[in-house]
């Protein structure tokens, strides 16, 4: 009964397509997948490269998106940052998508190559318990922030990544990946846990733990200048180990200490 | 009160005389502490600084004065943008991008609602589309006046931040007539924009057309010839055009390394290709190109306002499409329909088709890439900007190396950066 | 506290049970004047508000006519630290360091929304308003606060200075400052939650988009009935 009162309703209603969320949705080009525009680089790419290209699809009537084999991504960009035809040499972002509900992460790297003026954007799709793919840090230089973010908010493992670590969160942030759906939105810990650990957080430490291991394995640091007053915090152990900052405050100077 | 005689000792340095021949200079006492040898001081520079341009952390390892590495830290401005942007509407995203380039807020708000009308496939009004490149190119010298304010203030020229402060004064005027406050605009809605303009506001943006240029060139007779501002920005912090490229750099950083890439020449938008204006672009890369880069886009952002204001066209500002403009109030107070139509809009959004859109628009910074990811709803899946400071803070480290430490500074306020678009 | 608390004053030196004097009344008189006209401004700026304070720093909206145009960027040398802007956690140890720093008497000022309660920004790494870190005097409302809301909050910071004492516990009281709580939280734990629940519309940005609605960990005291 309830129905027919509501159908009534909606015919009384001049001008409205309905309730329906699809009909109402505005139209827009949406997502192309059949009878996608010929693109110069992708018809290159699956003479290059075959089944790796897995397939093509065009967004908002002139956006190329091409997924890829996540074994095969290094070097299909490198293919297409180099090759004389194609000269993708901006590489303008690298980010993620996740749509949640268990479906795979898609990280995706958009090209644009400026003596060509051409766009195209390469996908991969990475499912959620093997999240890692190789990084194009050694192609492109932005990459090496880029990727660095997309591990702090999105969990994604770059390899070959020669500095991976948290670059927004702080070094020790055990909450998990913010930008995932899984991740609520005002984070997992009570407010009062979350200002617990800001607090705690040393800033005495010119290198965070994961720097200090990356100047070891470069072989910079020998004696190691200033850097580590106090170890790592764990996570649940509270800051009160620590000296009363007002005698280490005038220690702030950055001499020496070796 | 005693007296005390200090032996003084000539150091190693020599001071350069009038001659031009080096001079010893006697520079140490004598009993001093002999130099350090071979141990790198740590010098924390933030996030707390008054010349960082923002919560910028830069730890500087140092060999004397010059910088042997540099590393920056970010994300003590992260503000969770764009998870936030997944749990709002729409048009409930525009105040939030005012927020992100605090600096040059229109611009953003344009970037973002092109990015979802490209993704619905709305064509905007031609009154609209003007109206946005006038206020994208009147931010981007609202941007780039604060830039040199701030960098001569850093440089140690205090007058010139006074004079940018009080023409951007005037622009604050526009944007609070315009929007109703000064900074954080929330200018622009999916369609349209959020009022059109008010009466007045050409003849306000065509006075201050004319009287701009006079304190642009009283701000370059300060800078640009000068021997301090040469000796502090000339040849500091140069990089090479490859690797700007490589490095992603965009905007006028790259282009005072000569890489002639502008996204309004490339892959214009809004009828940028009808504008008659130029891209300056500079050849050496270092810090001084970049001033006179920057100096030389305000002139062709006037030219730009110029051509905008004898080219306005009379007519609706938004779309008619009642499934994305809110209806007048008094149209929703006596009509039926159009109060169906404004619940709609309000409560359940407006619904964007499946797919997603990349829009990159040529910002004071660089290139700002919106996209944005629908899944049919009336909320973004995915919400991603594409600042351009994060990339361009990216190469500090590589440019200050082998620097000194007031070079440093130096090159952090050339990159022009704002830390609510790197961090977001 | 009208004229008959005050027949039997003293003129010099404390009255009974500590109460002011005509000499400590003056003298309070000179001492709150003079830390008032010339407050230095720990300008703590992380964001947007941060360009307004700038602006109200120039010349239209000159500070320097309230004494307060010597901006030091050193904690050890300002009285008023003046927090413009949104703070995320992982700043929230440096702007507790900062007011720690600050030598008394120090006032702090929260400028704008963010500030105050963390305004727009109810999420994963906001703090929800700096007084759950630091002891705020004046809160000045606004996203962000015109030039003039700024110059008010600072004027109602030389109010709250008119109405202090250097004398008794009163004055004790007014600087006190325990040397063991400097890097702790100015709020308590419990309060600190009470304080950061959601309000106004962040109640309902609870429901987010994706095909999924994501079965995300949702506090239920999140929700409002």
């Amino acid at each position: 009964m309830a129905n027919d009162n509501d159908t009534k309703f909606e015919e009384s209603l001049k001008g409205l397509a309905g309730t329906d969320r699809a009909k109402r949705a505005m139209p827009g080009p949406g997502v192309q997948t059949q009878d996608v525009e010929e693109h110069v680089s992708v018809t290159a790419l699956r003479e290059q490269f075959g089944d790796a290209v897995l397939r093509h699809e065009q967004h908002a009537g002139d956006e190329h998106v091409v997924f890829v084999k996540p074994e095969r991504l290094r070097e299909i960009v490198a293919w297409l940052k180099d090759e004389a035809s194609q000269r993708y040499d901006l590489l303008k972002d690298v980010t993620c998508v996740d749509y949640g509900g268990g479906r795979p992460i898609q990280v995706l790297y958009e090209l644009w190559s400026i003596p060509n003026r051409r766009q195209l954007r390469v996908k991969v799709e990475l499912p959620l318990d093997g999240l890692e793919v190789d990084s194009v840090t050694p192609l492109f230089a932005t990459a090496n922030w880029h990727e660095r973010e997309a591990y702090d908010m999105f969990g994604v493992t770059f390899r070959g990544h020669p500095d991976l670590r948290r670059i927004l969160m702080p070094e020790n942030y055990q909450e998990g990946h913010p930008l995932r759906k899984d991740f609520p939105l005002r984070g997992r810990f009570s407010r009062a846990e979350q200002t617990r650990r800001a607090l705690a957080l040393d800033m005495e430490d010119y290198y965070t733990p994961a720097e200090l291991e990356l100047r070891k394995r470069k072989g910079e640091a020998t004696a190691e200048p200033g850097a580590q007053r106090s170890l790592p915090e764990t996570a649940g152990q509270p800051g009160g180990a620590r000296s009363v900052p007002g005698e280490e405050a005038q220690a702030g100077g950055g001499e020496d200490e070796a | 009160m005693s007296t005390r005689t200090v032996e003084y000792s000539v150091s190693s340095n020599p001071e350069m005389g009038m001659d031009g021949r080096p001079v010893a200079s006697p520079v140490f006492p004598v009993g001093m502490e002999p130099e350090f040898q071979g141990e790198h001081m740590l010098i924390n520079i933030g996030p707390q600084h008054p010349a960082t341009h923002g919560v910028l952390r830069l730890v500087l390892e140092l060999d004397g004065e010059t910088v042997v590495k540099c590393t920056p830290h970010i994300g003590y401005l992260h503000s969770s943008f764009e998870k936030l942007g997944e749990y709002r509407g729409w048009n409930q995203i525009i105040p939030l991008t005012d927020r992100m380039d605090y600096l040059a807020p229109l611009i953003y708000n344009v970037a973002y609602a092109a990015a979802v009308e490209k993704l619905m496939g709305v064509e905007i009004t031609e009154r609209c589309k003007v109206v946005r490149v006038m206020l994208m190119e009147l931010d981007r010298i609202f941007s780039h006046l604060i830039w040199i304010g701030t960098t001569a203030i850093d440089i140690g020229a205090f007058t010139v931040f006074l004079w940018t402060f009080e023409e951007r004064e005037r622009i604050y005027n526009l944007h609070e007539a315009l929007t109703g406050a000064r900074i954080t605009t929330s200018a622009t809605r999916i369609g349209g924009m959020m009022a059109d303009l008010p009466p007045g506001f050409t003849e306000a943006v065509q006075h201050f057309v004319d009287t701009l240029p006079k304190t642009l060139d009283e701000v370059e007779a300060l800078l640009t010839n000068n021997n301090l501002w040469v000796g502090r920005n000339q040849d500091i912090a140069v990089i090479g055009a490859e690797d700007a490229v490589n490095c992603g750099l965009t905007g006028p950083n790259l282009r005072a390394s000569g890489v002639p890439y502008d996204v309004r020449k490339d892959r214009p938008y809004y009828d940028y290709d009808t504008y008659d204006f130029d891209v300056p672009v500079a050849e050496h890369g270092d810090c001084y190109d970049r001033y006179l880069v920057r100096m030389e886009e305000m002139r062709q952002s006037l030219r730009i306002l110029q051509q905008t204001l004898d080219r306005l066209p009379d007519g609706p500002i938004n779309v008619d499409d009642p499934r994305l403009i809110l209806p007048s109030k008094t149209d929703c107070m006596s009509d039926m329909e159009s109060m169906i139509h404004h619940f709609k809009v309000v409560m359940e959004g407006i619904p964007a088709p499946a797919g997603e859109s990349w829009f990159s628009v040529e910002s004071s910074k660089g290139e700002l890439g919106m996209y944005v990811v629908s899944d049919g709803g009336s909320k973004p899946v995915r919400w991603r900007v594409r600042g351009p400071s994060f990339v361009n803070i990216s190469t500090l480290a590589k440019l200050v190396e082998g620097h000194l430490v007031a070079d440093v500074i130096a090159a952090n306020a050339s990159l022009d950066i704002v830390l609510g678009e790197i961090d977001r | 506290m009208g004229l008959e608390g005050r027949r039997d004053l003293p003129v010099l030196g404390s009255g009974k049970d500590g109460s002011p004097s005509f000499f400590t009344t003056k003298l309070d008189f000179i001492v709150n004047w003079s830390r008032r006209n010339s407050l230095w401004p720990m300008p703590f700026g992380t964001a947007c508000c941060a360009i307004e304070m700038m602006a109200s720093y120039a010349a239209r909206f000159d500070m320097a006519r309230f004494g307060m145009e010597r901006m030091a960027f050193s904690p050890r040398q300002s009285d008023v630290l003046i927090c413009a802007g949104r703070l995320p956690y992982k700043m929230a140890p440096i702007i507790r360091r900062i007011w720690d720093q600050m030598p008394q008497p120090k006032w702090a000022v929260s400028m704008g929304a963010c500030a105050s309660s963390g305004g727009v920004f109810d999420a994963y790494s906001m703090v929800q308003g700096i007084d759950t870190i630091i002891p705020v005097d004046v809160y000045v409302p606004g996203c962000p606060p015109r030039p003039e809301a700024l110059i008010y909050g600072l004027l109602m910071i030389h109010e709250k200075i008119k109405g202090e004492t250097v004398f008794g516990e009163e004055g004790k009281l007014l600087r006190a400052e325990d040397p063991a709580r400097a890097g702790q939280a100015q709020l308590p734990a419990e309060v600190i939650d009470q304080v950061a629940v959601p309000f106004g519309n962040s109640t309902s940005q609870n429901r987010p988009s994706g095909m999924d609605g994501g079965r995300a960990l949702e506090r239920p005291r999140d929700r409002r009935p």
